[in-house]
């Protein structure tokens, strides 16, 4: 898969640097992304799957890996679901909306849009967390939910000792 | 590779008891979904099972479409009343005998064949065949051609003809591209049984069964072993999948 | 022999410009078309679940097929060492690139993803037939590129017959593989055939030739070049020679369904009881296709004439496209046969004839690519020296005067 992937990064890199090229000759006019604010309590320095550091270099990475491993193998581990990312990201405003993918309000356009990348995720994936899915933790054991979650997280230890009953 | 074995031989222990305990049911679908839990989300499925289905006919009858209206809501496919461009997972199939007027009713989709033709003819290995069996499209790479539905015999596959939107999380689908039934493979991977089969079991016809072909002491296999079933085009050596009785 | 010499076309006049306006025309409509349909999605034509290839796909096989053909020209005088047709080769190198490069874009302009031709070019799949024909139209491009190069460069001219070999062996690789991607098809009646790849060979001889013909005859006739009878009587027997081995191969194929009572129900649907495609099937492929060309090129007073032997290239190439229509088409309208002895119905149009019509932007499609196919011709020998300046008889034929 590293050929697509590198194929993926080289179509982001061109579309992202062709976009952007007009972009650029008026840059002072852009504000800088509103990035709604998640559900869960993520924080600067543990983020939500990794570090926040780490989700802004490598998320495309990240999915783009778990969709292979999901779709071709059936692993369906949810640290780097694409569905749990919406899920817990794609807020309702004031308002009560939930803004559709493509507005500036709506989490991965907010950054997408700003950078001119442009991404067909939701071509086919609900734009919108549904609460209702499969995904959701009913159908889940929260140890499995929460061993993926602390793998990479640094505070993990507490969360992971609340479950680690509950799991077996 | 040898982290592979242990994940085998745990894999192998788990379809062991599971099994058993499907042989004790009734409703063995019913009882495999609730057999919580087997295989861990991180685990990969292996080619130790292969998933299939038995349909029996004589059990199937003319004017429901139980099967096709659970596959519909569970997959979230909607049409636009437009039958040539809509799409279909799933459809009932009617069946009269040329020589003796003999009807047959019975649902027909993918037959998730073990050596499928869409996956052979796929230019970019989009169309695929998992290691359980589940014949799929990744629609990450698919590009549209169609040459997979040209080469299905069973007119298994629809090409998603308008924009799509709304789509049910576990079952993304958009424009462009290329589908078919996944064999609810997002409930198999939890362990669960497609809506389809769920959907006949729960109206209590008890015309379909799912379960693990490769299994003897699953319920499909015995029934299988003990009153055969056919496959549609048996002809073309597919092996199919799904397995039919009473045509 | 004396040397060919070649020269481009001044391409100046008014009738050149208008061409090319003309062309464009038909390339910026089919791209309209393809943004109408890419963005509404395919049901805004006439294609559906059940006609899944359709009109894009006629003119695209067609156009492939014709390439590979267009290259016989070249092929006879390097892999066959016929002198006659050596002035040729080039522009028989150019309309095979130029008619390959008209097939392939309406291809991708009617994929459901044309945004993902990347991933099509980077992903192969090498059990599937398509996946090799994408390598075989890519390195179509460039042998005969490469082809080319050596026939035009003078110090590379010494290598030009082994870069015609192997564009010869290519070539045929390449209609083989076109035809198969319906020979292989083992699930539809009307495909699952052997016969299938080497009957498009040989179509390919037929439509390349037509096409040659008519483009050599507008290149030389509006340019005031000479175009000697020796050369041209030559290309019309060839173009009759290879309309018969194509009416042969239609009969083999026919003859062979008719045979297995397996394939009757096809059989007479396609040629007895289809409606549009058994009226394309004789109307279109046989009598405008084959029959009335093959009098038109082989009559003895009518062969004399230009224009009728135009016109023979003409039909063939309409016939071409009917051939495609009932074989593509016709293929996938007749329902597939799951239940031997059973009427089937259902909601998906199970067990019925499919309908299909074809819409307007497909169509303009189609036209499209043949109008990029023939600017590419238009161009290039505007720009290089594709074009012999005489085809004249003592230029091509050393015996001519002789005799």
């Amino acid at each position: 898969m590293s050929v697509i992937e590198q194929i993926q990064k080289l179509k982001l890199l061109l579309a992202g640097l062709l976009i952007t090229l007009p972009l650029s000759l008026q840059a002072g006019d852009v504000n800088l992304p509103q990035v709604p604010k998640a559900k869960a309590n993520a924080t600067e320095e543990h983020g939500c799957v990794t570090s926040v550091k780490d989700m802004r270099k490598n998320h495309m990475e990240y999915l783009l890996h778990q969709r292979d491993d999901t779709i071709r193998r059936g692993v369906r581990t949810k640290q780097y679901s694409l569905a749990e990312c919406v899920e817990c990201h794609v807020t309702e405003d004031t308002s009560g909306e939930v803004a559709n993918f493509g507005e500036d309000k709506h989490f991965c356009s907010s950054c997408h849009n700003y950078v001119a990348v442009s991404i067909d995720c939701f071509q086919c994936h609900n734009d919108k967390p549904q609460g209702d899915g499969t995904m959701s933790s009913r159908d889940m054991p929260a140890s499995h939910h929460n061993m993926a979650f602390n793998k990479h997280s640094e505070t993990g230890a507490t969360l992971d000792n609340q479950n680690s009953e509950s799991g077996k | 590779m040898s982290n592979t074995n242990t994940t085998d031989i745990s894999r192998r222990k788990f379809l062991g008891s599971a099994a058993a305990a499907t042989g004790l049911t009734i409703i063995p679908g019913v009882m495999l979904y609730e057999v919580a839990q087997a295989k861990p989300d991180d685990m990969a499925v292996t080619s130790e099972v292969r998933w299939g289905m038995l349909i029996d006919t004589r059990k199937c009858s003319e004017g429901c479409d139980d099967c096709v209206t659970a596959c519909n809501t569970e997959n979230g496919l909607t049409g636009h009343d437009r039958p040539e461009t809509d799409v279909q997972w799933i459809r009932k199939l009617k069946l009269t005998d040329k020589q003796t007027g003999h009807v047959t009713s019975l649902p027909l989709m993918c037959q998730h064949c073990e050596n499928p033709p869409c996956v052979d003819v796929c230019p970019t290995g989009a169309s695929m065949k998992r290691e359980d069996g589940i014949v799929l499209v990744d629609r990450h790479i698919c590009i549209g051609c169609r040459y997979c539905m040209m080469a299905c015999p069973y007119k298994a596959r629809s090409f998603a003809h308008e924009v799509v939107t709304d789509q049910k999380v576990h079952a993304p689908r958009g424009k462009g591209t290329v589908e078919s039934c996944t064999m609810c493979v997002h409930r198999v991977d939890r362990d669960g049984i497609p809506a389809c089969v769920e959907a006949c079991t729960k109206e209590d016809h008890n015309a379909m069964l799912f379960g693990d072909l490769n299994d003897s002491n699953s319920e499909i296999s015995k029934r299988l072993a003990e009153f055969g079933g056919k496959q549609i085009r048996a002809d073309l050596g597919l092996n199919t999948g799904v397995r039919y009785q009473g045509i | 022999m004396k040397k060919a010499t070649f020269m481009e076309i001044e391409g100046r006049s008014a009738g050149y410009l208008a061409l090319l306006g003309f062309l464009g025309i038909f390339i910026l409509a089919a791209l309209g078309a393809t943004y109408y349909m890419e963005h509404n999605g395919h049901y805004v034509t006439g294609m559906s679940n059940q006609i899944v290839w359709g009109m894009p796909h006629v003119f695209a096989v067609f156009l492939i097929v014709a390439a590979s053909g267009a290259l016989n020209i070249a092929s006879i005088s390097s892999v066959f060492h016929k002198t006659a047709y050596k002035p040729l080769a080039p522009l028989s190198g150019l309309l095979a690139l130029a008619l390959l490069i008209g097939g392939l874009m309406i291809l991708v302009l009617d994929l459901g993803r044309p945004d993902r031709l990347i991933v099509a070019m980077t992903q192969y799949n090498f059990k599937s037939i398509f996946a090799w024909n994408m390598i075989l139209y890519n390195g179509f491009f460039v042998i005969v590129g490469i082809y080319i190069w050596t026939m035009m460069q003078r110090s590379m001219n010494q290598y030009s017959k082994y870069a015609g070999f192997a564009a010869f062996i290519w070539r045929l690789a390449l209609t083989t593989g076109t035809g198969s991607i319906f020979g292989f098809l083992v699930a539809r009646q009307a495909y699952d055939a052997a016969i299938m790849a080497p009957m498009f060979v040989v179509m390919s001889f037929a439509f390349g030739m037509a096409f040659f013909i008519l483009v050599l005859l507008a290149s030389y006739n509006w340019t005031e070049r000479p175009l000697g009878d020796a050369i041209f009587n030559r290309l019309k027997n060839l173009l009759g020679i290879f309309v018969a081995g194509t009416l042969y191969f239609v009969i083999a194929y026919h003859l062979t369904n008719l045979y297995a009572a397996e394939h009757a129900g096809v059989e007479s649907f396609i040629l007895m009881d289809g409606g549009i495609y058994t009226q394309m099937f004789w109307i279109g492929q046989i009598l405008i296709g084959s029959l009335i060309p093959l009098a038109l090129v082989f009559h003895p007073g009518w062969s004399k004439s230009r224009s009728l032997v135009g016109l023979a290239s003409a039909m063939v190439i309409i016939g071409g496209l009917a051939t495609m229509y009932v074989v593509i088409i016709g293929g996938q309208a007749y329902p597939l046969v799951m239940f031997p002895g059973q009427e089937v119905s259902s909601s998906f149009f199970d067990g019925v004839v499919n309908s299909y019509t074809p819409s307007l932007p497909e169509v303009v499609l189609g036209l499209g690519g043949l109008a990029t196919a023939l600017i590419v011709v238009a161009l290039a020998i505007k720009i290089l020296h594709f074009l012999p300046v005489s085809l004249a008889d003592e230029v091509v034929d050393p015996h001519a005067n002789a005799k």
